[in-house]
């Protein structure tokens, strides 16, 4: 089992001929992805690895059917278009592996995803992959590096960065475990999907035996996580590293998430909000893996 | 965020139909005086400078007569206020302050809100911080929606903001939550917005800030580097700006710590990916050690442009080791990195021999890109140790590592520890 990313889930790619887009759909197919569509506006009729291009997003689901979930390879600048129209043509999960996406604009598609019911997954986020089953983004590179790195079994994945969403798995392969949904929520200021409304779906999946998260200083993920964990929401074995405890005051990062603004979002209040509500934290990376796998064994 | 100084901000803000206080902004003393003299009355010389808290600083002056607004000018351009230096000065009248309120615009992105929230608050002229809760009316905005002139009324009269001023601190509100949207802003403040004693509301001090990512959506501001920083950009930050400017091929981000190493313990810091850059961060700190900048290769940038990263970080002057915290098991493909680095290095190492340089390499491609750094670096002069997969998150083993050669590199130059 999987959550939001599953065996049966069709996936469309804006943006398919561009320079990621074409890679990274090739990848998705490769690993076994239900890739059904592609969308470049101007080049309806062409192919992109066997997968077939249309001008519109309403096109492809005329041609194809009702499509589950897009990927969109779009840049920052016209992200919020191609997020309204997935929107509009049905499609219930989007993924945006983009940075750099206008503020105001992302507002808008969060806000606008939310009343039509759609879960969107980034801005910023890398991709989503869900061991040997299916991949949606670039999360996973090529299928070779994504079966070296990501095995199926217990363990959620949850990270902050997209680097540390492959990271954390192979040092959970290296300690011997393997994961069910490995999920980068994305670097931008605003994502449309927090780490607490994740944690509720591994907590209702039953494969899921535990969840690990590389957590980061700034913005609100962490926190409402430890909120999560309060309300009973997510009751399995949870480790959470916070990234950053030791920068200096004020330090700015290149994810525009990680901006500590007026006074919250410090290591520390995330660590001792995370604490006071029975998490595990961790004080380094390399204990991210050992603990989870402790844990889980005692768990049960 | 990419912040506008007072004056640029109250510009947008009169376009909004917020009235600021008569006034320009002056680069010399000869200019202070002409302004004020424009204005024929006792006026404020504020220094512009991306700091708040400039009146305790001693950044905010006032001026009774137009030659004291020169002598006034004069003793604060050039001067470093807050560690930063005054180039410019805004010259406005003098408010007759009655009362001061504060308004402003933030994005809230927890899940619960992840839209812009306005602040109305009768207790203005401090930091909203320290306002007590019951002090201030706030209002979520569903942006699909917008924000209108009564929701703005609204806010005041929650506040009982007397009935005379009523639509004048409505107006306002509004007018910046305007200024917040037209001009794609990160946070908008009017802190304080003043009731004169002759009744007219008028913006005392505003913070503006126009979010990164739409920079180019302004290009009337001239903003050179479209990135978060709390002080304006040092010149090797324009550089590192310059090298990522209209290329979206992979991410590269460099921004300088200090203007000026003094003392040691620097180390010019590489680092791969968001989350990885700062596991390297901490690791170093843990060990006494302190990055001279901070940077960020990753999203599969090309060689070329890893390399010009890795040549701004060695230029740094008194830095005492190079090191490539590639603490991400990478999705890109790292031989772009080995082979920038490679470069870097080749031209690097010959001009300082026994420089330590600390590589972690891993990922997608891990193999042949340590062979590149293995073979490409053989024989360099410098202290050269690399890593790979095994080490990934082995922060604290590295950090060590950095230091015992830096240790190392003093002895052979006689260089004492402090």
């Amino acid at each position: 089992m999987a959550i939001l990313l599953t065996k049966d889930t069709t996936v469309l790619v804006q943006g398919i001929t561009g320079r990621e887009g074409s890679a990274r759909a090739a990848f998705m197919k490769g690993y076994g992805t239900k890739v059904v569509a592609g969308v470049t506006p101007g080049r309806g009729g062409e192919e992109v690895s066997g997968i077939p291009v249309f001008n519109t997003v309403a096109e492809a689901v005329k041609v194809k059917g009702p499509i589950d979930a897009s990927v969109t390879f779009v840049p920052g600048p016209g992200l919020k278009d191609a997020v309204f129209e997935a929107v509009d043509s049905g499609i219930k999960f989007i993924v945006s592996p983009v940075e750099r996406v206008p503020l105001y604009d992302i507002l808008e598609m969060v806000a606008y995803t939310k009343q039509k019911g759609v879960q969107l997954l980034g801005p910023g986020s890398i991709g989503i992959i869900s061991p040997g089953i299916a991949a949606a983004g670039w999360l996973g590179g090529t299928p070779e590096f994504a079966r070296r790195v990501f095995v199926p079994g217990s363990v959620g994945v949850i990270s902050r960065s997209g680097g540390q969403s492959a990271t954390v798995p192979w040092a959970l392969k290296l300690a011997g475990l393997g994961m069910t949904t490995v999920i980068p929520v994305g670097t931008e200021p605003v994502t449309g999907t927090s780490m607490a409304e994740i944690l509720p779906l591994f907590e209702k999946d039953p494969d899921t035996k535990g969840v690990a998260v590389f957590g980061e200083i700034g913005g609100p993920h962490e926190e409402e996580a430890a909120d999560c964990v309060r309300r009973k929401e997510f009751t399995k074995p949870l480790v959470i590293f916070v990234a950053g405890a030791w920068a200096p005051e004020g330090m700015r990062f290149s994810h525009a998430s990680s901006i500590i603004e007026r006074g919250h979002g410090s290591a520390k209040s995330k660590i001792e909000s995370l604490k006071e509500a029975g998490v595990h934290v961790v004080d380094r990376p390399d204990q991210i893996a050992p603990t989870i796998k402790r844990l889980i064994e005692s768990h049960g | 965020m990419a912040r506008l100084y007072e004056y640029q901000g109250k510009q947008i803000l009169k376009e909004a139909k917020v009235a600021i206080p008569r006034g320009e902004v002056a680069a010399t003393p000869q200019e202070a005086a002409k302004i004020a003299e424009k204005i024929g009355k006792p006026v404020a010389v504020k220094v512009q400078i991306w700091a708040g808290g400039r009146g305790k600083a001693g950044g905010i002056k006032f001026a009774e007569h137009p030659l004291d607004a020169q002598s006034v000018a004069e003793s604060l351009l050039g001067s470093e206020i807050k560690a930063l230096k005054v180039e410019k000065v805004l010259v406005e009248e003098k408010l007759d302050i009655e009362k001061e309120y504060y308004v402003g615009v933030i994005i809230d992105p927890s899940m619960k809100a992840r839209c812009p929230v306005i602040m109305f608050s009768t207790e203005g002229g401090m930091d909203i911080e320290a306002v007590p809760q019951d002090k201030i009316a706030q209002m979520n905005v569903d942006v699909l929606r917008g924000f209108r002139l009564y929701d703005a009324l609204n806010l005041a009269v929650q506040l009982k903001v007397p009935t005379k001023v009523l639509p004048a601190i409505g107006q306002a509100i509004m007018g910046l939550y305007q200024t917040f949207k037209n001009y794609h802003c990160r946070i908008a403040e009017i802190n304080p917005l003043v009731l004169t004693k002759d009744g007219k509301i008028i913006a005392g001090d505003c913070r503006i800030a126009i979010d990164d990512s739409s920079v180019f959506r302004h290009p009337e501001f001239g903003i050179e580097v479209a990135r978060e920083a709390p002080t304006p950009p040092t010149e090797l930050d324009k550089i590192a700006w310059w090298i990522e400017e209209g290329d979206l091929r992979g991410t590269c981000y460099i921004a300088q710590m200090t203007q000026e190493i003094k003392g040691l313990n620097y180390v010019g810091y590489h680092g791969l990916g968001g989350g990885g850059a700062i596991l390297g961060v901490d690791a170093l700190n843990r060990e006494g050690l302190k990055i001279a900048n901070y940077a960020d290769t990753s999203g599969n940038p090309t060689a070329a442009k890893v390399y010009r990263a890795a040549k701004v970080i060695f230029s740094q002057p008194g830095i005492e080791a190079y090191f490539l915290g590639g603490f991400m098991y990478a999705n890109q493909e790292q031989w772009h990195h080995a082979h920038g680095i490679v470069k870097a290095l080749r031209e690097e190492m010959p001009k300082r021999p026994g420089f330590p340089c600390v590589l972690l390499l891993c990922g997608n491609t891990e193999e042949e890109s340590l062979k590149i750094l293995h073979e490409g670096t053989k024989g360099l002069p410098g202290r050269i140790e690399i890593y790979g997969g095994d080490k990934v998150y082995e922060t604290e083993f590295l950090a060590k590592r950095v230091r015992a050669l830096i240790m190392e590199y003093r002895k052979e130059r006689g260089i004492k520890e402090a």
